[in-house]
């Protein structure tokens, strides 16, 4: 499967993926709604570090994902077609358990979990996540990753 | 003591589109921009800005655009803002006013007063989409008169060095310590995608960059910075620096604090030292002294490689022009006053110099009228902006031209005119680690090689239009060119015909 990698040498720091990827979970995909309007929950990917160095951090989409099988809810699924793993906010009760066994720290809890569910909805390539479109310098890549193939 | 100088820019933020978000604040190096939680809002220190619009291309809602500061002038022609700024900044510091980038008065620019020809019924114009059209150059010296033995299949005399370019457009000088090293990748990167040239400038080839050796030009300045056998048979040709168009008769120096590690590697020098270019080549005292130093390095290559010799366009740049086609060099480089540079004392580069379209046509028209003409192939550079100028410039008589100016700000320069700072916030005038990474060569060297790709279709489509085939056939034709605006002398010097006539 395709999957975001976050380049850690071109990473500058600039957090546009943060926001194009709250805009992109927006029911208005317009950032100025999504952020003064919506107040849309914050961002599935996190610039960690500071303007020396720093890398974007976000769901590896791994092929065995400890957060499926911590999620006590049933809220947590890997699509077993795609290989997306998706946390259903309807579903999830905030309990952290998928946080505390991410070994990537890529899911954040507000009130419900929150990760990436490599949205597609980019404005760049068909298909290609709103963060990686944003990116202002390729320090996120989405392609097809190597070693990790589908069914994994 | 109180500064008098005022700001010169003024940060406009629309509060409606902002989202303090704080991608403006991350993404300058000048600290102008603050999200500011106490007040709720994003404040900026306009006086910081230098108008590079970094944070005006990154800000994910546009609500950002810079203007000039309001302030007005007292309304006279003579002492005018900045007249008087400029007075301010020298009684605050006492010291030289250091510029950068191109000559920015409003001399006259005599590519726009060049008007292009095109054929109309009596001769074809040419589709470059459906018939071949040859955009390759060879730069060297070329014999008055080839000898060819049909029997034995064989030329004479011997063609000396030269090298091939597939688009007549080659990186200008800018060396590793002026930009970075992302900035020189990107340019050697598209230099060999393009089968072109990129040229070191006076700073050494960088270890990283000697795989791109067939596609560089290495070049020995005044401080000889790098220079050793091993750079000099580094790249395809040899330019010796004589001069720079944007600051003409003096040298060059890279503060101490650009000198880091891998400048102090590739120069040769301590690292934190200044590297100071001296005004003159110090073993350079006459076009005698100059051949000297062009056998020298021809000796060190053993003939393989043709040298070039750089001089800013000045007065006599004619008879310097000659003076150096017969000291040997293979082909001249000349840089009007309009070039760009990474620093260089605001007086020299704004008032010495004359502009590179009358130097060229000057310096064609002599080595013509001396019957030398083919002993040396010209390469014009100063300002070279959009492919018409190109066109423009072939006609005038050169064989190929340089840009600079124009290829960085296909990387993201604005021309804020601010290299000298070091703080270049689109990673090419910077050494910080934290600014060159954001020059990721991958993108800059695509986009530079986009930039020339759709210049050298244009350049296709206009030499087709006046009906030629090959850039060969355009070179020195100045029947191509009309003028308009110019007066008579003008004109005389440029060797164009007014528009109608």
């Amino acid at each position: 499967m395709k999957r975001i990698y976050a380049i850690e040498s071109w990473c500058i720091d600039c957090k546009r993926c943060e926001v194009a990827c709250r805009t992109a979970h927006s029911k208005s995909k317009d950032p100025v709604k999504a952020y003064k309007v919506e107040h849309v929950p914050g961002a599935r990917i996190h610039v960690e570090g500071d303007q020396h160095v720093s890398i974007a951090v976000n769901c590896r989409q791994c092929p065995k994902p400890a957060c499926v099988d911590a999620c006590i809810s049933g809220a947590m699924q890997r699509d077993p077609e795609t290989g997306i793993i998706t946390s259903d906010p309807e579903r999830c009760v905030g309990c952290r358990t998928c946080v505390s066994e991410c070994p990537f720290g890529c899911i954040h809890v507000e009130s419900v979990a929150l990760k990436c569910d490599l949205c597609g909805d980019g404005h760049g390539e068909p298909g290609e996540p709103a963060c990686v479109a944003a990116c202002p310098n390729r320090a996120l890549i989405y392609v097809e990753s190597e070693g990790c193939h589908h069914g994994e | 003591m109180l500064d008098y100088v005022l700001p010169r820019y003024r940060v406009l933020r629309d509060k409606d589109e902002c989202i303090q978000c704080g991608v403006c604040e991350r993404s300058c190096s000048n600290g102008v921009h603050h999200v500011d939680t106490d007040l709720g809002r994003v404040t900026a220190d306009h006086s910081k800005c230098v108008n590079c619009q970094r944070c005006v291309v990154m800000c994910p809602t546009q609500a950002i655009a810079i203007s000039k500061w309001p302030q007005v002038g007292n309304g006279t022609n003579n002492w005018t803002l900045e007249n008087m700024q400029d007075i301010a900044k020298q009684a605050q510091t006492g010291a030289v006013l250091l510029a950068s980038m191109g000559n920015p008065k409003p001399y006259p620019i005599y590519w726009d007063h060049l008007l292009l020809n095109a054929s109309q019924v009596t001769n074809p114009s040419i589709d470059p989409l459906r018939e071949p059209m040859e955009t390759r150059v060879f730069l060297g010296s070329r014999p008055n008169v080839l000898k060819v033995n049909e029997r034995e299949h064989t030329i004479s005399p011997k063609i000396p060095p030269q090298i091939k370019l597939d688009v007549p457009v080659m990186f200008g000088a800018m060396s590793f310590g002026a930009i970075s090293l992302n900035a020189q990748k990107s340019l050697a990167m598209a230099a060999e995608e393009l089968g072109t040239y990129f040229n070191t400038g006076e700073g050494g080839l960088h270890k990283d960059l000697e795989r791109y050796g067939k596609n560089c030009i290495v070049q020995v300045a005044s401080g000889r910075f790098g220079v050793d056998p091993h750079y000099l048979n580094a790249g395809a040709a040899i330019e010796i620096k004589i001069g720079q168009g944007a600051k003409p008769g003096i040298g060059g120096h890279l503060p101490g604090t650009k000198v880091n590690e891998e400048v102090s590697r590739t120069r040769m020098i301590p690292e934190g030292t200044d590297a100071i270019s001296p005004a003159p080549h110090h073993d350079i005292y006459s076009i005698e002294d100059l051949r000297q130093l062009i056998f020298s390095i021809k000796e060190a290559t053993r003939y393989t490689k043709p040298v070039a010799v750089k001089i800013a366009a000045v007065h006599n740049v004619a008879a310097i022009a000659s003076g150096i086609a017969r000291a040997g060099a293979d082909i001249i480089v000349v840089d009007g006053f309009r070039g760009g540079t990474g620093a260089a004392p605001k007086r020299t580069r704004d008032n010495v110099g004359i502009p590179i379209e009358l130097a060229l046509a000057a310096v064609d028209a002599r080595l013509h009228d001396e019957g030398i003409r083919s002993m040396v192939s010209v390469v014009a550079s100063g300002s070279i902006r959009s492919s018409a100028d190109i066109v423009r410039a072939i006609a005038l008589g050169a064989d190929a031209v340089y840009i600079g100016s124009a290829a960085l700000i296909a990387l993201g320069c604005h021309q804020c005119q601010d290299c000298g700072s070091g703080k270049c916030n689109w990673g090419i005038a910077t050494q910080k680690p934290d600014l060159t990474r954001r020059l990721n060569p991958e993108i800059g060297a695509q986009r530079v090689v986009n930039l020339i790709r759709g210049w050298n279709r244009e350049i296709q489509e206009m030499i087709g239009g006046m009906g030629i085939n090959a850039i060969d056939s355009l070179r020195g034709n100045r029947l191509m060119l009309r003028g308009v605006g110019l007066n008579e002398k003008e004109l005389e010097i440029l060797g164009v015909k007014y528009a109608g006539e």
